[in-house]
């Protein structure tokens, strides 16, 4: 049996029928000449199912804030077919048996494809490689590892980790931050943070490890992929490794292209999150950067916490916001509305840049005949206002509530299945 | 205005009608009966989430010569410590009524988070916060100064003021440069640049690094409290250094305008920052800072629990 997206307009082009079949696009036809059961998607943006390199499931550990099956229903309803597990689970994902299981709580809810990250060392201590070759020959095909929420501070650690996941094929993403010079660390240093008493989290925290692994990437010749990058600083930085022809990937996060630190005024810390908002200057960088290809992807470090623990003073507060249902709207708002990406650069973007850093063979493709048919068809102009309890994820620490964002992702289809049809899950 | 969260958000006519109406007060430690009936039936919570005997007895007594009812809640460690957090003891003061609740927390900005998250309606004080503010302590060096430099009710525009230390962890520096900005007076900040925080210079008053060459212009040099732990983090090579370079001692304090003088929140690290001659020289004005405070915290609650209203009308 067929499925015809009708009338659809693969990267804002003209519209076509994309019909589907057996989990492929198997054709590309004039409107109205596809054959199968129609799901009507006239005037609606056709790209391919966006990737997330950068997802907090919390499962196992604290299904309390979220589970791989809630993340997927949030993943599904964002537009993404495709989202990574972050490694900072409890017990830590640091083995086969981690990642297996989570591997496998995402092929159950089948929303989306759930591909679990790798602990670079073991507990996320920093000290001992975890069992890196364990996790790649494993059911779950680990291909990113991470110590994320951590630095991999140690320079001969980082090293070897770089050397040792050549072996797979595998990449380091690396949670750029130098821990001694962000002790106790709040929010972006700057006049601001002396201000609010806040304790400071200077860009060269960031920048410094930046240097230093895409240094170490040339050295023995391995990929470094770097984590939610937030500074004018990094993306400099990394701008010169690509053209030293390192090979180093990086990502930026939704809310470091719109939010600034002057949110941090209110004490609210819905807007705390690591690597903290930065200025109006880095986001201009951001976007720029982003817009030029030397910021690889766009990734959520959806990042779900229950309540309490934002429901109190800041320094109390965990860090981290919620991602996965805003980021296209995001992305949207303060790249393709000023003309900074085209649809096809979101697709690049969101989709093709982020399978390939993961290696993600079914993911990513072009709307093109052959193709996988991970498939979204996005409303740009609709307009939606945010609140915190619509929201499919459990938590409801979103930043956004109140804003007017524009885009709404109408219809999902995974692997030719559909999960999302008019703006509601399919099941 | 409802709450005192920073003393940044005090005008100029806020500001000196507080330090007018401290004055008055005052006025009562005259009486035998030192006594004011203006609260009576009211309930101001002394909220303490840190340690500060000192503060909490001022506002104690403050608040009981305005013949509130006080009670002390000395909460054991925030929700950071996993004690009960923030949000459950406001709720709590809430259901028991409280009018005023006078907070010290180690975090900065928890009484603005207590003031705006909907918890509670009462009006919120800060009696300092992290490294963020310490408002009444700025009002009660404000008032301190004026006694002795300006008169009673005397303008501060054009006093020279030195405050002294680490700048970067003191919520006492903070509300009190915006503060004495606003009453007009020329600040400098006087500090090694590890005890600066970044962007100190968009604060708008004078920075240097050398405590010798601004001290005989100064017509108040305020000494704040430096943690000699402060070693150990590398702000400075040692106590002693540190105490040579931007302690004020007796030689120093020799180069200082005869009329100039030495104030103190305390608690004082004798021998530190400050000299153990120096502290005890007349001209030190740590004691009267202490009974200042009282005064100074009378008119902040007077006015915030409704002498502000009939004062506007």
């Amino acid at each position: 049996m067929s499925l015809v997206l009708r009338g659809i307009r693969p990267y804002g082009d003209d519209a076509v029928d994309l019909v589907i079949s057996d989990g492929l696009i198997v054709d590309i036809v004039p409107v109205g000449q596809g054959q199968g059961d129609v799901i009507e998607a006239g005037g609606l943006v056709g790209l391919p199912g966006l990737v997330d390199l950068h997802t907090h499931l919390r499962e196992p550990g604290r299904e309390d804030a979220e589970t791989v099956e809630t993340g997927s229903r949030a993943a599904a309803l964002g537009g993404f077919t495709c989202i990574h597990a972050m490694a900072n689970t409890t017990p830590v994902a640091d083995t086969a048996g981690v990642v297996e299981q989570v591997w496998r709580l995402g092929e159950r809810s089948g929303r989306t494809q759930v591909r679990p990250v790798g602990a670079v060392t073991v507990g996320l201590g920093g000290e001992q490689l975890a069992e890196i070759g364990a996790m790649a020959n494993s059911a779950a095909q680990v291909r990113v590892f991470s110590d994320d929420g951590k630095c991999v501070h140690d320079a001969s650690l980082m090293r070897r980790s770089l050397e040792y996941v050549k072996a797979f094929d595998g990449v380091i993403a690396q949670h750029a931050q130098e821990p001694r010079l962000t002790q106790d660390a709040q929010m972006n240093e700057g006049a601001l943070s002396g201000q609010l008493g806040l304790a400071g989290w200077p860009a060269v925290a960031e920048e410094s490890i930046i240097a230093r692994d895409v240094l170490l990437a040339q050295h023995v010749d391995s990929r470094l992929h770097v984590c939610h990058v937030s500074t004018a600083g990094s993306v400099d930085v990394i701008r010169w490794a690509k053209g030293r022809g390192i090979n180093v990937t990086a990502e930026v996060c939704p809310h470091h292209l719109i939010l600034t630190e002057e949110l941090a005024t209110t004490y609210d810390p819905i807007y705390k999150v690591n690597p903290p908002l930065r200025t109006a200057s880095d986001i201009e960088a951001l976007r720029a950067g982003l817009a030029d290809g030397t910021i690889d992807v766009i990734a959520t470090d959806h990042a779900p916490h229950p309540h309490e623990d934002k429901d109190c003073e800041w320094a109390a507060a965990a860090f981290g916001m919620l991602g996965l249902e805003t980021a296209l709207s995001i992305v949207i708002a303060t790249m393709v509305e000023p003309g900074l990406l085209t649809w096809r650069g979101v697709a690049e973007r969101m989709s093709s840049a982020p399978a390939r850093i993961g290696r993600v063979r079914e993911q990513g493709h072009d709307l093109v005949v052959g193709a996988v048919a991970n498939v979204i068809a996005v409303d740009p102009s609709a307009v939606r206002s945010i609140t915190a309890t619509d929201l499919a994820s459990k938590s409801r620490n979103t930043p956004y509530v109140g804003m007017q964002l524009p885009g709404i992702v109408e219809h999902v289809l995974y692997a030719g299945n559909p999960t999302v049809l008019h703006r509601q899950l399919t099941w | 205005m409802k709450h005192l969260l920073s003393t940044a958000d005090l005008s100029l006519e806020d500001a000196v009608l507080i330090l007018d109406t401290a004055a008055e007060m005052a006025l009562l430690t005259d009486r035998e009966v030192k006594k004011l009936p203006t609260l009576r039936g009211r309930t101001v919570v002394n909220l303490f989430f840190e340690d500060s005997t000192r503060t909490r007895i001022s506002f104690e007594v403050a608040a009981k010569r305005l013949s509130a009812d006080v009670i002390n809640f000395a909460a054991k460690g925030s929700s950071i410590s996993k004690g009960e957090s923030l949000k459950d003891t406001a709720l709590t003061l809430q259901a028991m009524g409280a009018d005023a609740v006078v907070v010290r927390h180690p975090s900065s900005g928890a009484p603005y988070r207590l003031a705006h998250a909907d918890w509670i309606d009462a009006t919120v004080i800060n009696a300092g916060d992290g490294t963020h503010e310490h408002p009444t302590q700025a009002l009660l060096d404000a008032y301190t100064l004026r006694a002795h430099l300006a008169g009673p009710t005397g303008s501060l525009r054009g006093v020279r003021v030195a405050i002294v230390g680490d700048v970067l962890h003191s919520r006492v520096a903070r509300s009190n440069v915006h503060l004495l900005q606003t009453l007009g007076a020329k600040v400098t900040l006087v500090a090694p640049p590890t005890l600066l925080p970044i962007g100190v210079e968009q604060w708008g008053c004078a920075v240097s690094y050398d405590f010798d060459e601004v001290l005989a212009d100064q017509d108040a040099v305020m000494m704040l409290r430096v943690q000699g732990e402060r070693m150990n983090q590398a702000f400075f090579p040692s106590t002693l250094e540190y105490s040579r370079l931007y302690g004020l001692d007796t030689p120093r304090m020799a180069t200082m305008g005869t009329n100039s003088i030495v104030l103190h929140p305390g608690p004082m690290n004798r021998g530190m920052e400050i000299s153990a001659d120096v502290a005890d020289d007349p001209r030190s004005l740590m004691v009267e800072q202490v009974t200042n405070g009282v005064h100074v915290r009378m008119a902040v609650l007077y006015l915030l629990l409704g002498g502000m209203k009939e004062s506007a009308s």
